[in-house]
C-alpha cells in the first residue's frame, strides 16, 4: 500500500483493533508524509494506537520535532503526554523547554518519568558551543529538582537522566552532579532508587 | 482541595463522626500518605467498628478503607483488630484485612487466614447473589505465602486447579514463596504471554512480589504498560538487593538496565 492509502486507512478504521494495526503499518514506513496523521492519532484516546504512533514518530526522528512543537495542543492533555514521550525518545534539543516543564510540573507521573529520561539523552552536538553550557545547566537543575519528586519512579528516572547528562558535561558540572547524588543517597528511602543512585555514582567516578 | 489537607485536618476528619463521606475519604488519605501518627492509628482502629457508614448491600465502606489504610501504617497494634476483621460479614472488609495483614507481615494472622480456606476448593464458589466468591481467596492465599505459612502448603495446593485464573496465579505465587520450587514461578512467567491484558498485569505483579530474577527479561518484553512493568521489576530488584546485602551484583545491574529502558 502507498503512504497515501495507509493514511486513508488510519483515518477510516473499521475497528479499534484495525486502527492499531493500520497505525503500526503506517509508522513502519518512516515516511515524513505520515507525520501529521501519526500526530493526529495521539489525540484519539486509544492507547494501543498511540503507542504505535509514538514509536513511529521517534523512528522518523528530527523531521517530527518542528511539526510537533508547532502543533502542541494545549487543551488535549492526553495528546500532550504522548508528545512528551516522542520528544523524550528523539532527544532533539529544541524540545528542552517542553521536557523541562513536563519533568517538573506534569500531573502524570509517567509523563514526568519519560521526560526525566529524555533530558538525559539529548543530542548535545546539535547545540552551538556558546549555548551548550547554559542549556546543560538548565537541564541539570531540572533533573536535580526531579530528585525531590514524591514518586519513586520519577526519582529513578531523574538519576538515569543525570547519569546520561554527565557524559556530555564539563568536569566541574560532573563533580557537582556526583556530589548531589551522594547527598541524595543518604536521604533516599526506597531500596531500588538507592541502588540506581549507587550505580550512577560508580559510573560518574 | 482535599489533597491539600494538613495532617491536623486529616486527623480531625477521621476523628469526627458527623460527615461519613469525609471520614471515608480521610481513612484513604491517611493510608495514601502513610501517616503513622498515633492519633491516626487510634482513629482508624475506631473506624473498624463503625456502624454508621453502610452501603446498599449491607457492607461497611468506612471499615474497608480503614482496614486498607492500617496495612500501610506499619503499626503492630493493628494486627489483632485486623484479625478480627477476617470474620466480618462484609467480604470486602475481609479482603482488605487479609491484604493489610500480608503487608504488616505478622505471623499471628496465619490461623485466622487459614480458617477462610475451610472446605478447600470445593467450597470456593460464588457467594449467592454477589459478584464475588464466598471468601477473598486471592488475598488470603497471597497473604499466607508472604507470611511464610509453610504449614498450609498442602491446603492451598488444590487451588492450582481453581476456575479463576487469578486464584491460580495467587496459588502459584504463594507456593513459590513457601517452597522455592522454580516450576511455580515459571508457570507465572508463561502467564505473561496470555491473551488477556488483565491477567498479564496480574502475573506481572505476582512475579514482582516473589522477586523471581529469571523473569526480568520476560517482564520487560511483556505486552503491558511500562508503569506496571517497572513496578514488577522494582520488586524483583529489591528482593535481589536484600539477598545480596545491597551489593550491586550482576543480576541487579541487569535488572536496572531493563528498568532504564522502560522509563
Amino acid at each position: 500500500m502507498t503512504v497515501e492509502a495507509l493514511i486513508r486507512a488510519v483515518n477510516n478504521p473499521e475497528s479499534a483493533q484495525g486502527l492499531v494495526r493500520n497505525v503500526a503499518t503506517l509508522a513502519a514506513t518512516k515516511d515524513p508524509a505520515a507525520i501529521p496523521t501519526l500526530v493526529e492519532v495521539l489525540k484519539f484516546n486509544n492507547p494501543g494506537a498511540a503507542v504505535a504512533a509514538v514509536s513511529g514518530l521517534i523512528e522518523i526522528g528530527e523531521a517530527v520535532v518542528l511539526y510537533l512543537l508547532e502543533n502542541i495542543d494545549g487543551y488535549n492533555y492526553g495528546a500532550r503526554a504522548w508528545m512528551v514521550r516522542v520528544f523524550a525518545g528523539i532527544g532533539d534539543p529544541r524540545a528542552i523547554d517542553v521536557l523541562i516543564e513536563a519533568a517538573n510540573t506534569d500531573f502524570s507521573l509517567s509523563v514526568r518519568r519519560a521526560a526525566t529520561k529524555g533530558l538525559g539523552y539529548l543530542q548535545w552536538s546539535k547545540v552551538s558551543e556558546s549555548e551548550r553550557e547554559g542549556q546543560q545547566a538548565k537541564v541539570r537543575d531540572s533533573l536535580l529538582l526531579a530528585l525531590q519528586d514524591g514518586e519513586w519512579v520519577v526519582r529513578y528516572g531523574a538519576i538515569a537522566g543525570l547519569e546520561g547528562l554527565s557524559r556530555d558535561v564539563s568536569s566541574e558540572s560532573k563533580t557537582l552532579i556526583r556530589e548531589k547524588l551522594q547527598l541524595f543517597l543518604t536521604e533516599e528511602a526506597e531500596l531500588a532508587v538507592k541502588a540506581r543512585c549507587q550505580k550512577a555514582i560508580q559510573t560518574l567516578a | 482541595m482535599a489533597e491539600a489537607w494538613t495532617l491536623e485536618q486529616a486527623i480531625a476528619s477521621i476523628q469526627q463522626t458527623e460527615d461519613a463521606s469525609q471520614r471515608y475519604y480521610a481513612a484513604w488519605w491517611l493510608g495514601k500518605f502513610r501517616v503513622e501518627d498515633e492519633r491516626a492509628i487510634a482513629a482508624l482502629l475506631d473506624a473498624l467498628k463503625d456502624e454508621v457508614d453502610r452501603s446498599p448491600d449491607g457492607g461497611y465502606p468506612l471499615r474497608r478503607n480503614a482496614a486498607k489504610a492500617l496495612g500501610k501504617l506499619n503499626n503492630p497494634a493493628a494486627v489483632e483488630p485486623l484479625i478480627d476483621c477476617l470474620s466480618s460479614d462484609d467480604y470486602y472488609v475481609r479482603e482488605s484485612a487479609a491484604q493489610s495483614l500480608e503487608m504488616l507481615g505478622d505471623r499471628r494472622a496465619i490461623p485466622a487466614l487459614r480458617l477462610l480456606l475451610a472446605g478447600g476448593i470445593a467450597a470456593a464458589v460464588k457467594a449467592e447473589g454477589k459478584p464475588h466468591l464466598v471468601q477473598p481467596y486471592e488475598a488470603v492465599i497471597e497473604a499466607l505465602g508472604t507470611l511464610g505459612a509453610t504449614e498450609v502448603v498442602e491446603e492451598i495446593q488444590p487451588f492450582l486447579e481453581h476456575d479463576f485464573e487469578k486464584i491460580r496465579y495467587a496459588t502459584l505465587r504463594a507456593l513459590y514463596q513457601l517452597t522455592q520450587d522454580a516450576s511455580y514461578a515459571q508457570k507465572l512467567m508463561e502467564a505473561l504471554k496470555g491473551d488477556k491484558l488483565q491477567l498479564r498485569r496480574s502475573a506481572l505483579l505476582d512475579l514482582g512480589a516473589i522477586g523471581y530474577v529469571p523473569a526480568g527479561t520476560a517482564i520487560a518484553n511483556c505486552f503491558a504498560e511500562n508503569s506496571l512493568k517497572l513496578i514488577a521489576l522494582k520488586g524483583i530488584l529489591e528482593s535481589q538487593l536484600q539477598r545480596s546485602s545491597e551489593q550491586l551484583d550482576a543480576d541487579s545491574q541487569q535488572l536496572m538496565t531493563l528498568m532504564d529502558n522502560l522509563l
